[in-house]
């Protein structure tokens, strides 16, 4: 194979393919049902934001606002849960929808760096999501069907008996595995794929790229510009309403202080997933590599701890994943100060 | 017919103060006491001892996500230097001598820490202090195993809440930082460097400034103001919480720079600006919250005004 290279975001899919490889030889249990459920079901939320946040940092851009308007939408689906599954999805989306619009405008119409406009969104959307729960969390109905979509396992019904025996063989086991994922990682999953469509498949996708790349140069080129920036803020709006509708699925309850700090995990693990900061250049695929390893690192010292060989507490972990940003920002700007010159490529 | 829109652009900010005031005597209650005036500015004090070194980072087109964190860890750690936790100190004074100084110190070579990643890796300044800003709260929590200290120590809670002149001693040291941040800025070689650093790095370098070094000193120094306002915080509750310490800090003070009338972009700057950008954030929430507005509201508030005041400094530029 001529042209095969190892790029970032193939190191971090590795990086994570070998650490769970590790974790499922040496804790019991680490591939088991229960654990692949409550990790996958946890991480699907961040997963999702930031995959929005993907698409706004391969425009150039930054987008602060996620974690809040997560927060608020999960108040606005909670509020709406009483209606049934789909009154409370779409109306967590479309408030989602909103605060993209809102920041679509800022950027691309008043000309505000992208940084400050989504910080304001951000403060905005807290007060809003408090002002809507009146400062407490809003239980969500469990008379519908909506606590299904954060607390259901869609595919389980179909997961044979067999699946969990002794001498299933490999192919049982991985048949069981993929049967068990939670509903949250189903929907990520398609999201995820859907992502990785629009950004290799599409002209938008293309587009998006271009901008990140030279943002001048695309106007000059005649590229959408404003269009396509002001997309990808509604686009990561709406994966933040998704993942709020999530979070109140789940937890039963729309928490409008969650989501403090979720932008920058989101940052991170689109950073740590092999995407530039500066626009142009990136992979979706990495970005989930990221949002997972970051999360798996909190499961794995779960484990450890379990062992007994170390005792570390969960603050450890954001010591970790702080150090792991580190390292991976470091490798990244020694491999990018070697080849400047291949931008505008998609690596999914 | 005579054109005041520059005029309103350079004192925007200071008349936006002077009407919040005005329209607050006019219509809130009592609002001309002294325990007003130092509710607001207790309430802004660490904001704008923060707000000053993220002005000067952001003068270098910098920013400095970590400042919340390295609250934290200034604010867990010198409580264990005063309480004899670490080691026995001979005397109480000595103790919070320690408990003051090395803290600081800290926090500055944590500061230092991101102006080193940022030159030496080229890495953008948002990412360079998003490691800090992760890890950074981690530190603090897993060095205090993320219980709270709670303290009784009169002599060294006086540096938050003791008076001089009727006037909280938290308040002094805010007029001290923004003092010499100013005329650190206006009157000195280091600040028409930093200036020309966020104005032009690559014409910057050409003319022989030393660009890495003032990168360093700026990010140091907002490591610095970050390790006095966490003092100040656990100082004020008299106990120190990792977990809660600067929670939030870095939005706070990259608003008070913005409202305040710093380019985002660098390359032009106002320490008072910053100083006025927190007051009016603090005196619109005070307004509100006096008038029976909730304080969610307030957030809102808060961020039009952000939106505005950045689409003034557009409507200069453009």
């Amino acid at each position: 194979m001529k042209n095969f290279r190892i790029t970032p975001s193939l190191a971090v899919i590795l990086v994570l393919v070998i650490l769970v490889a590790i974790a499922a030889l040496r804790y019991d249990g680490f591939l088991g049902v229960y654990n692949v459920q409550s990790v996958l079901r946890y991480n699907s939320m961040f997963a999702l934001v930031a995959l929005g946040m993907c698409f706004v940092i391969m425009t150039g851009g930054i987008d602060l606002s996620v974690g809040s308007v997560a927060a608020m939408c999960s108040v606005v689906s909670a509020l709406l849960s009483s209606y049934g599954l789909f009154h409370g999805l779409a109306g967590g989306i479309a408030a989602g929808i909103l605060a993209g619009l809102i920041n679509g405008v800022l950027i691309t119409k008043l000309n505000i760096l992208p940084f400050i406009a989504t910080l304001a969104t951000m403060l905005a959307a807290s007060g809003t999501g408090l002002l809507l729960a009146g400062n407490q969390s809003v239980s969500v109905s469990y008379d519908t069907y909506f606590t299904n979509l954060g607390q259901g396992d869609l595919l389980s019904f179909m997961r044979p008996e067999w699946v969990d025996a002794d001498e299933v063989g490999f192919l049982g086991s991985i048949l069981g595995f993929i049967l068990s994922f939670p509903t949250p990682a189903w929907i990520a999953i398609l999201a995820y794929i859907i992502g990785g469509v629009v950004i290799n498949h599409t002209s938008f996708g293309r587009h998006v790229l271009a901008v990140g790349g030279g943002t001048e140069a695309s106007r000059l080129m005649g590229l959408p510009v404003n269009r396509t920036i002001f997309f990808v803020y509604v686009i990561s709006g709406a994966l933040a309403g998704l993942a709020g509708v999530i979070l109140a699925s789940q937890f039963g309850a729309g928490q409008p202080i969650e989501g403090i700090g979720w932008e920058l995990f989101a940052i991170a693990s689109v950073v740590v997933g092999g995407t530039l900061l500066s626009g142009g250049k990136g992979s979706v695929a990495g970005t989930l590599a990221g949002a997972l390893l970051l999360g798996v690192i909190f499961t794995i010292l779960n484990f450890e701890n379990g062992m007994g060989w170390i005792s570390l507490s969960a603050y450890w972990q954001s010591v970790i994943r702080g150090l792991f940003l580190l390292v991976v920002v470091i490798l990244q700007s020694r491999l990018t100060s070697k080849d400047p010159a291949d931008s505008l490529k998609a690596s999914t | 017919m005579v054109d005041y829109s520059p005029l309103l652009r350079r004192y925007g900010v200071f008349l936006a103060v002077v009407l919040l005031i005005l329209f607050n005597l006019a219509v809130t209650p009592h609002f001309a006491t002294m325990q007003t005036l130092s509710v607001n500015l207790t309430q802004v004090c660490t904001i704008v001892i923060v707000g000053v070194g993220m002005t000067l980072v952001i003068a270098t087109g910098g920013i400095d996500l970590s400042v919340g964190a390295l609250m934290a860890i200034a604010g867990a750690m010198s409580p264990m230097f005063f309480t004899g936790e670490l080691f026995p100190v001979p005397n109480i004074y000595l103790g919070i001598a320690l408990g003051i100084v090395f803290p600081i110190i800290i926090a500055s070579f944590f500061g230092l820490f991101n102006g080193w990643l940022i030159n030496r890796f080229s890495i953008q300044p948002i990412i360079a202090t998003l490691v800090l800003f992760i890890a950074g709260r981690g530190i603090a929590q897993v060095s205090t195993n993320g219980d709270l200290q709670v303290f009784k120590v009169p002599e060294f809670q006086a540096i938050a809440i003791g008076r001089v002149l009727g006037v909280p001693f938290q308040v002094w040291i805010m007029v001290v930082v923004v003092i010499i941040a100013a005329f650190v800025l206006r009157r000195t070689v280091f600040g028409r460097q930093v200036l020309a650093v966020g104005g032009n790095e690559e014409a910057a370098r050409l003319s022989g400034v030393p660009v890495k070094r003032v990168k360093l000193i700026v990010y140091a120094v907002s490591g610095f103001c970050s390790g006095i306002a966490g003092l100040i915080v656990i100082a004020m509750n008299s106990a120190a919480d990792a977990n809660l310490i600067g929670l939030g800090m870095e939005l706070d003070a990259i608003a008070a720079v913005a409202v305040g009338g710093t380019l985002l972009t660098g390359g032009r700057a106002t320490i008072l600006g910053t100083l006025l950008g927190a007051l009016i954030i603090q005196l619109v929430r005070y307004t509100l919250l006096a008038n029976g507005v909730p304080d969610a509201a307030a957030l809102v508030v808060k961020a039009g005004l952000i939106i505005l005041a950045v689409w003034l400094q557009r409507q200069e530029h453009a």
